[in-house]
C-alpha cells in the first residue's frame, strides 16, 4: 500500500470505487461540513473535498477534510496549483500528512477570473501562482512519498504518503492529445484518476480506447466523472458553457420531457426533474463502468449529497466495501 | 517592443494639477509605434492639459518634447539644461524610461508616468498589439513550437492544457485563444508532436522577475569601453 487509504483499498481489492464530492461552505462554520459529510458517508469510499473551487473563497480544503475525517468520512484534499507556491504547496502536504489526510488529488485550479461564472464577486484582480502545475504537482508529492525528499532536494525525516490523483478532461481541446496529457500524469505519479463529468458515453469510450492503447488503464486507476444533473436547464448549460463537457441532445429532451410532465405545477416540475436526474446518473454510471479500464466512478451530486444514497443503492454499488483496521 | 497604452487623463490630470511648469517629454520608440508616448502624442497631450487647466483656472505651463529614445544617455543630452527648468517630467515612455530618466535626474525634479507600460508585443494588425513574451530569462520556445506558454497560457502552464479549453479557447475570456490549442496544432504541423509528451519539471522561476531584479552584464564589452575611454584621456593629455 502507498498511502493505505480506504480508497486505495477499495481500488486494490478489485472492486468498483465510488468517491462523491463535498464543497465546503463560504463561512468560518463547520457544521455545513459536518451535515454533508454525515449525508455522505456510507455512500462513497472517498469524498473530494474541493479547494476554493470557482476560484471562490471556502473553508480550505485541508480544514474540511480534517472536519469530514472526524466524522468518518474519508477525505480526497484537493490541492489547486493557483494558490501555492511549492513551499507551501509542500508544506500544507506535510500538514495535511500530519493531520491524518491520505488521499490528494492534484488540479490547475479554476483562473482567479472565474468567480463562480460571474455569480459571485471572487477576487479576480488576484495573483495567482502556477509556480508548479498539476504534472509537476503530482511528481513533487511521488517525490516525497517515494523518495523522502522535497522538491528541492532536502531530506524529510518522515515521508508525507498520500494516494496521489489528478483530474483528466478527456473530452476537452485538443481533443486527440488529452489521452497524451493523462499520460503524462500518469508518468509523473498519479495512482488515481477522475475525469470532467461524462454525458457523451460514446465519445468518452473512444477516448478511453485511446488511453487503453497507451496502456494508461494498467498504470492508473481511472474513475469515470458523473455529474448528477437536476434540471434541463443544467444540462443545457453544461453542454454550452462548460469546458470540455457535451450532452447528447436526448439526455437534454429527456429532461425537458420530465419538466413539461409537471404542468405548470413549479413544485412537481422540480421533482420530475430530480426524479429524471437520478435515473440518468444510474444509467450513464452502469454505462462507464462496463467500459473496459474504468475502476469506479466520481460521482458529483453538486449542492444536493442527499442524491448519493438512491444513486449509489440503484447503480448496485451498495453497500460500500469496508475493510479491517 | 515595449506596448503601453496612455494613462486615462483624469488620472494624468490629477497627477500634475499642482505643478506650474510641466515638461512632456516623450520617447520616440517602442511607445511610440503604439501611439502611446511618442512625439506626436507627447504634443497631444501637452494640449490637452493646457486646456484642462484654462478650464479649471489652473496657471500652468505645459511644454512638449521627445528624443529618440528614454534608455540610453547620450539621447538624452542634448536636453537636459532645458528639462532641469521644469518642475515636473511627465514622462510617457515606459516604465523603463521613466525610472531612468528619474535615476538621471536623482530627485532634482520628479518624473511622473503618462502611460501604462502593459507588455513585451507584437503588432500583427495595425492599431493592435498582443502579449507574446513574459521576459521570464529561461526561453523554451524550441519545445512549444514558438508559442509562448508562461504568457500566452493563462496559468502559465508547462505541461499541455488544463480542463478549460473551449473549443480552442481560454477559460478567462473566449476572445483569448488558449495557447495550449496553439500549440499541439503547431506541434502537429511541425511534426514534432513527440517532444510535448515529455514531462517538464518545475521551473527554475529565478531567472524571471522572482530571483530580484536583473542585470546582465557583458564583461568583454565594458573592458573594451574602458579601455577606449582610458585612451582618450591619455591622448587628451
Amino acid at each position: 500500500m502507498k498511502s493505505g487509504s480506504n480508497l486505495e483499498k477499495v481500488i486494490a481489492s478489485g472492486k468498483m470505487a465510488v468517491t462523491a464530492e463535498l464543497g465546503p461552505p463560504m463561512s468560518a462554520d463547520p457544521h455545513e461540513v459536518v451535515k454533508k459529510a454525515g449525508i455522505l458517508k456510507g455512500f462513497c469510499d472517498a469524498a473530494n473535498i474541493t479547494d476554493c473551487q470557482t476560484a471562490v473563497v471556502r473553508i480550505s480544503s485541508i480544514a474540511a477534510a480534517v472536519i469530514a475525517l472526524r466524522e468518518g468520512l474519508e477525505p480526497v484534499m484537493q490541492m489547486t496549483c493557483r494558490d501555492r507556491n511549492r513551499i507551501a504547496m509542500q508544506a500544507d502536504l506535510l500538514g495535511a500528512a500530519a493531520l491524518g489526510l491520505k488521499n490528494c488529488l492534484c488540479i490547475a485550479g479554476d483562473h482567479q477570473k472565474f468567480s463562480a461564472a460571474g455569480k459571485l464577486k471572487g477576487h479576480p484582480g488576484a495573483k495567482n501562482v502556477y509556480d508548479v502545475d498539476t504534472c509537476q504537482l503530482v511528481g513533487i508529492m511521488k517525490k516525497m512519498r517515494d523518495e523522502g525528499l522535497q522538491q528541492g532536494g532536502d531530506k524529510l525525516e518522515v515521508a508525507p504518503k498520500f494516494f496521489i490523483g489528478a483530474s483528466w478532461t478527456p473530452m476537452g481541446d485538443p481533443m486527440d492529445f488529452r489521452p497524451y496529457n493523462l499520460k503524462k500524469k500518469v508518468d509523473s505519479g498519479a495512482d488515481f484518476i477522475q475525469t470532467q463529468g461524462i454525458y457523451d458515453m460514446d465519445l468518452f469510450r473512444s477516448q478511453m480506447e485511446k488511453a487503453r492503447n497507451l496502456g494508461l488503464h494498467e498504470r492508473t486507476a481511472i474513475l469515470a466523472g458523473i455529474i448528477v444533473p437536476k434540471s434541463a436547464m443544467m444540462l443545457k448549460y453544461m453542454d454550452s458553457s462548460v469546458a470540455g463537457v457535451t450532452v447528447p441532445k436526448p439526455l437534454i429532451d429527456r429532461m425537458n420531457k420530465a419538466k413539461e410532465a409537471a404542468g405548470d405545477d413549479k413544485k412537481k416540475m422540480r421533482e420530475l426533474q430530480e426524479q429524471e436526474g437520478i435515473k440518468i446518473t444510474v444509467e450513464l454510471i452502469q454505462q462507464a463502468l462496463e467500459i473496459p479500464g474504468i475502476k469506479g466512478v466520481h460521482i458529483q451530486a453538486i449542492e444536493w449529497e442527499t442524491a448519493m444514497e438512491p444513486i449509489v443503492k440503484a447503480a448496485g454499488l451498495y453497500p460500500r466495501p469496508t475493510f479491517d483496521a | 517592443m515595449i506596448v503601453g497604452q496612455q494613462k486615462p487623463f483624469d488620472e494624468i490630470w490629477s497627477m500634475v494639477r499642482d505643478f506650474k511648469k510641466v515638461l512632456v517629454y516623450g520617447c520616440n520608440t517602442c511607445v511610440a509605434i503604439c501611439h502611446a508616448g511618442g512625439g506626436k502624442e507627447a504634443e497631444i497631450l501637452a494640449s490637452m492639459l493646457r486646456m484642462k487647466a484654462a478650464q479649471e483656472g489652473v496657471d500652468m505651463q505645459v511644454d512638449s518634447a521627445a528624443i529618440e529614445r528614454h534608455c540610453e544617455p547620450e539621447f538624452f543630452e542634448p536636453l537636459d539644461e532645458k528639462v532641469r527648468t521644469y518642475d515636473l517630467v511627465l514622462s510617457p515612455a515606459c516604465g523603463v524610461g521613466v525610472n531612468f530618466l528619474a535615476d538621471r535626474l536623482a530627485g532634482a525634479i520628479p518624473v511622473y508616468p503618462g502611460i501604462n507600460t502593459s507588455f513585451y508585443g507584437g503588432v500583427p494588425e495595425a492599431g493592435f498589439f498582443v502579449e507574446l513574451c513574459g521576459g521570464c530569462g529561461n526561453c523554451i520556445l524550441h519545445l512549444t513550437g514558438g508559442i509562448c506558454p508562461i504568457v500566452r497560457c493563462s496559468k502559465s502552464l508547462m505541461n499541455g492544457p488544463c480542463g478549460g479549453t473551449n473549443n480552442g479557447k481560454c477559460e478567462v475570456s473566449d476572445q483569448t485563444d488558449c495557447a495550449w490549442y496553439l500549440i499541439v496544432e503547431r506541434m502537429k504541423k511541425l511534426g514534432t508532436l513527440e517532444k510535448l509528451l515529455e514531462v517538464q519539471p518545475p521551473r527554475d522561476w529565478s531567472t524571471g522577475t522572482h530571483g530580484g531584479p536583473r542585470r546582465v552584464s557583458l564583461e568583454h564589452i565594458r573592458a573594451y569601453e574602458e579601455k577606449e575611454e582610458k585612451n582618450a584621456a591619455t591622448e587628451g593629455k
